[in-house]
């Protein structure tokens, strides 16, 4: 197992209260396996993911914990968690699109970025060069600077930068959301790409465009509200969904191969429950088709067969 | 309700929430509203004239001349408190038309763009570039009877300019919001788009502005006031100050002559400062500390 | 680039006209006859004011056609002619403020820099810690609050009178000529203390407290959080937003400029400094108009080329300019 996420629970403290945006989650990932992520915005998809690597107030971990490759993370430990960063866990951020600093050449922050963490930069040039041209980028973009690149190659370089310390663990987040259509296809086939040749051991697709999860992810796993829902391989959640929120999403779709709208999914009335106070309980059961009363009770993410874990008490137990 | 409008409510109450407990915020208001009774109030406690030579001359402050008195025998706190009053209008006024001029050429510029914006663009960065200071000189310099609403009024026309700019690049970024784009295919006007639309989503922005500009304009008032441009008739703060220097209260030790009046000027203005200091924190969540 | 400094280049000439022709137009176009209320304050003897009365009217111009008056301006200000001073009768103006010119660089060129550095580098190191942050936010604010006469008052009443340290009067003492002795520099440097003192530190507060609230936004970027997610040390990652954070404080120097330059008309008159400021109140309370006249046009020109200066500098530092990428 590459990665085991084990009871993991992130709030985000506010004066107000805790926004409980993230509740013991548990799930594993296999050595080389593209996990998808996804669910509707607000539903703590990037909150899990960013616990994974930068976990700093107001984000907090009220419990559980996090193994990579046997190894505990210590993701609340802001300095101990530097020597995993960059080298065992990476990131390719939502705002990649400003992700690299303006006033900087490309190719000098990638230096003083490996420098800082104890590479030398001129050893690293020549992977670097190749890492390039495995993304299609002129070698001279490291001598530009970021403002003078487009959207796509951006998203490239900063997926170069990422992983130039061969991470074990890569979270994509979004990577796709800001491109056009042909270069959204580029990219998340180069995302494959690195992880064929094991320049990534695993990676998280983050993201609300199922049509990307159905081409590159081995597995999805389907978040509503802070809680896990539904994990599976891609063709399960998409052909054989278990969980009625996940019906009902892919069901929302037209066809796969469409985006849908993040704010809102129109098959499912009502909205998502506020995070500052949700209700106990399975929290899509106000919206859910299937409820009844067992639903107050959390339900438990149970392995109903190989592969495949789903939280919803008419679809675990013994009579499913 | 629109859903808008209802939004926009419920933002309204987080702001007074996080108003309430910032202290910057706090600190800040009560200094400028403690200054604005002093200044409102002040002249009940004096039976005085500003310019009236009314006691013994260079006294030390006592229990019957607060401040002391001038070099002449005039009473410096009624003429504190009376330039006090002088440094708020100016703020209000100047400030308050900066603040009027900057808007409207900061709405009209980033909504309308094109050649408008050109123009308009052109006219703020010469006024920015010029050291309005010095028009104020010469203007002033030529005038032979000069009031404070003239003050006010010149240093409001010379003082929009950063304003109209921070104003133009708010409004580049909210003009191709959706709710602007429904109230432009719902046929409303250009003008009404701006101040219901536009404005009320930027209010946090023109009330730091006006906050800004209001703290300039005084200090820039002092200024004129000093080198003697300032009104020519009553007195204010920097006149104060001008006359303290001038009859040689630096020499002879004075120093409730020429304290009072540069330590009111550096406490309101310092204190508008961090008030928005304050509202910027609460109005941008990023900066609240938690 | 060059659209860049086209633009630029466009705006500061239409400034100066504009500036020139404010200039030319408000003794004259204001009430009255500009001579007369110029000379009725004079105090000359009645003989000298009908001589200087004739020589005035001549100089302004005012026996030919408004068009050939403001013609006649220009061509005399190209010639380096800008009048002659009322005051300081017979001097000509040009050559009164050559002689202050050298004061305001050697008072003002070190007030501005210094306190530009000085403050940028304090407000960023006390960015985001927490105690400094607590004491400097405050002091700042009060300090780039304070009146610049104000504080030229209270250092001169405390160094000057009270403690009597600094002498507070003049560029150097009255019992001495110029002339190249560690005697003369010493009591130069001596008299220009105190003034440099006021300009620096409001000046001080105002850069220090700019750059503390600039880098808490740069450090609150997408790219800062990058760099923080990879791994990098918190030094690396305040370089890289201190680098883009002095961005805004360099326009943030052009824009200040009047308001400095403000700051040392009047400190000047607080330590009677025979700058501009200083000359510029004796041309005020004397009305000498041509002397007013001159200063104005000296003040903005050395606006104007010192924001040129700026821009300069500016393409220097922000790489986006000189790609061409961003017009402003």
């Amino acid at each position: 197992m590459s990665l085991r996420v084990e009871d993991l629970t992130v709030y985000y403290q506010t004066l107000r209260g805790d926004v409980r945006a993230l509740e013991s989650a548990s799930f594993a990932m296999a050595d080389g396996e593209i996990m998808g992520l996804a669910g509707e915005s607000g539903c703590g998809k990037t909150t899990l993911s960013t616990s994974l690597i930068l976990l700093v107030p107001p984000m907090k971990q009220m419990g559980g914990r996090v193994l990579l490759d046997d190894d505990e993370l210590p993701i609340s430990d802001v300095e101990a968690m530097n020597a995993y960063r960059f080298k065992e866990v990476s990131v390719i951020p939502q705002y990649a699109m400003n992700a690299m600093n303006p006033t900087r050449k490309i190719g000098r922050m990638a230096s003083e970025l490996l420098k800082s963490r104890g590479v030398d930069p001129k050893k690293a040039l020549p992977e670097l060069e190749r890492r390039l041209d495995l993304v299609e980028l002129n070698r001279k973009v490291l001598k530009m600077y970021p403002i003078e690149l487009s959207g796509g190659m951006k998203q490239r370089m900063v997926m170069v930068l990422s992983t130039l310390m061969n991470p074990s663990l890569l979270l994509a987040d979004e990577i796709t959301s800001a491109l056009d259509v042909s270069t959204q296809k580029a990219v998340a086939r180069m995302l494959v790409e690195f992880r064929d040749r094991e320049i990534v051991k695993s990676v998280i697709v983050i993201t609300h465009d199922m049509s990307i999860l159905y081409q590159i992810a081995d597995t999805i796993l389907i978040m509503y509200a802070g809680q896990l829902a539904e994990k599976a391989s891609t063709k399960t959640i998409i052909h054989a969904p278990r969980h009625p929120y996940t019906k009902l999403l892919i069901s929302s779709l037209p066809k796969v191969g469409a985006h849908h709208d993040e704010s809102r999914l129109v098959g499912i009335p009502g909205k998502p429950p506020l995070l500052l106070d949700p209700p106990e309980g399975c929290r899509f059961r106000e919206r859910c088709p299937e409820a009844h009363e067992a639903c107050v009770k959390v339900p438990p993410f149970i392995e109903i067969e190989l592969g495949h874990q789903v939280a919803c008490w008419k679809v675990g137990g013994p009579h499913a | 309700m629109t859903p808008t409008t209802k939004n926009a409510k419920k933002k309204r109450n987080e702001f007074v929430y996080f108003a309430l407990r910032n202290t910057k915020l706090k600190v800040g208001a009560v200094v400028v509203i403690t200054f604005l009774i002093v200044a409102m109030l002040g002249t009940l406690f004096t039976e005085f004239e500003p310019r009236e030579y009314v006691g013994p001359m260079s006294e030390a402050p006592s229990s019957e001349y607060w401040f002391g008195t001038t070099f002449f025998g005039q009473d410096v706190f009624t003429q504190f408190v009376v330039g006090l009053r002088a440094t708020f209008m100016v703020g209000a006024i100047g400030g308050g038309l900066a603040t009027l001029i900057g808007m409207l050429i900061g709405f009209v510029a980033g909504y309308r763009g094109g050649a408008v914006d050109e123009s308009l663009n052109v006219v703020t960065n010469i006024v920015l570039v010029v050291p309005s200071f010095a028009i104020l000189i010469i203007i002033a310099a030529y005038l032979e009877v000069r009031g404070l609403m003239m003050e006010s009024i010149f240093i409001g026309l010379t003082a929009w300019p950063w304003t109209a700019r921070a104003i133009r690049a708010q409004t580049l970024s909210l003009k191709s919001r959706e709710f602007v784009d429904m109230a432009r295919i719902s046929g409303m006007k250009p003008m009404r788009i701006i101040f219901t639309e536009i404005a009320p989503n930027m209010m946090s922005y023109l009330v730091m502005a006006f906050i800004l500009q209001f703290g300039g304009s005084i200090l820039i008032a002092a200024t004129l006031d000093f080198i003697g441009l300032g009104p020519t008739t009553g007195i204010s703060l920097g006149l104060m100050m001008q006359n303290a220097v001038n009859w040689g209260a630096l020499q002879l030790g004075l120093w409730w002559w020429f304290i009072p009046p540069g330590a009111a000027i550096a406490a309101i203005v310092g204190a508008l400062y961090i008030m928005n200091v304050g509202l910027d924190e609460v109005f941008n969540p990023k900066l609240r500390e938690m | 680039m060059r659209r860049y400094f086209g633009r630029k280049l466009l705006i500061y000439l239409v400034t100066f006209f504009l500036a020139v022709t404010i200039d030319w137009m408000i003794p004259r176009f204001m009430p009255g006859n500009p001579v007369q209320n110029m000379l009725a304050r004079a105090s000359v003897r009645p003989e000298a004011a009908e001589a200087m009365y004739g020589y005035y009217t001549k100089a302004f111009g005012l026996d030919v056609p408004v068009w050939k008056q403001y013609l006649n301006f220009w061509v005399a200000l190209f010639h380096g002619d800008l009048g002659t001073s009322v005051y300081l009768f017979p001097q000509p103006v040009s050559k009164v403020l050559r002689e202050s010119i050298p004061y305001d660089i050697f008072l003002l060129l070190p007030a501005i820099l210094l306190s530009w550095w000085a403050g940028n580098k304090f407000g960023a190191f006390a960015a985001r810690t927490k105690r400094l942050d607590n004491t400097l936010l405050p002091i700042g604010y009060i300090l780039t609050a304070t009146p610049y006469m104000w504080l030229g008052i209270l250092l001169a009443w405390a160094f000057g009178v009270v403690f009597d340290i600094f002498p507070i009067a003049g560029a150097y003492s009255f019992s001495m000529q110029p002339h190249w002795s560690w005697a003369f520099v010493w009591d130069v440097l001596k008299h220009w203390f105190l003034p440099f003192a006021s300009l620096f530190l409001v000046g001080f507060g105002g850069w220090a407290i700019g750059m503390r609230n600039m880098i808490i936004y740069e450090l609150e970027a997408d790219y800062s959080h990058y760099m923080e997610a990879l791994g990098a040390p918190r030094k690396l990652v305040r370089k890289y937003a201190f680098r883009n954070a002095i961005l805004p404080q360099v326009t943030g120097l052009a824009l200040q400029l009047g308001v400095i330059v403000a700051g040392a008309l009047v400190t000047e008159v607080v330590f009677s400094y025979p700058g501009i400021g200083y000359l510029l109140l004796a041309a005020i309370q004397n009305q000498d108009y041509f002397l007013i006249q001159g200063c104005f046009l000296f003040i903005i020109t050395g606006v104007l080329l010192a924001n040129f200066l700026i821009d300069i500098v500016y393409v220097i530092v922000d790489p986006r300019i000189r790609r061409g990428m961003v017009g402003e």
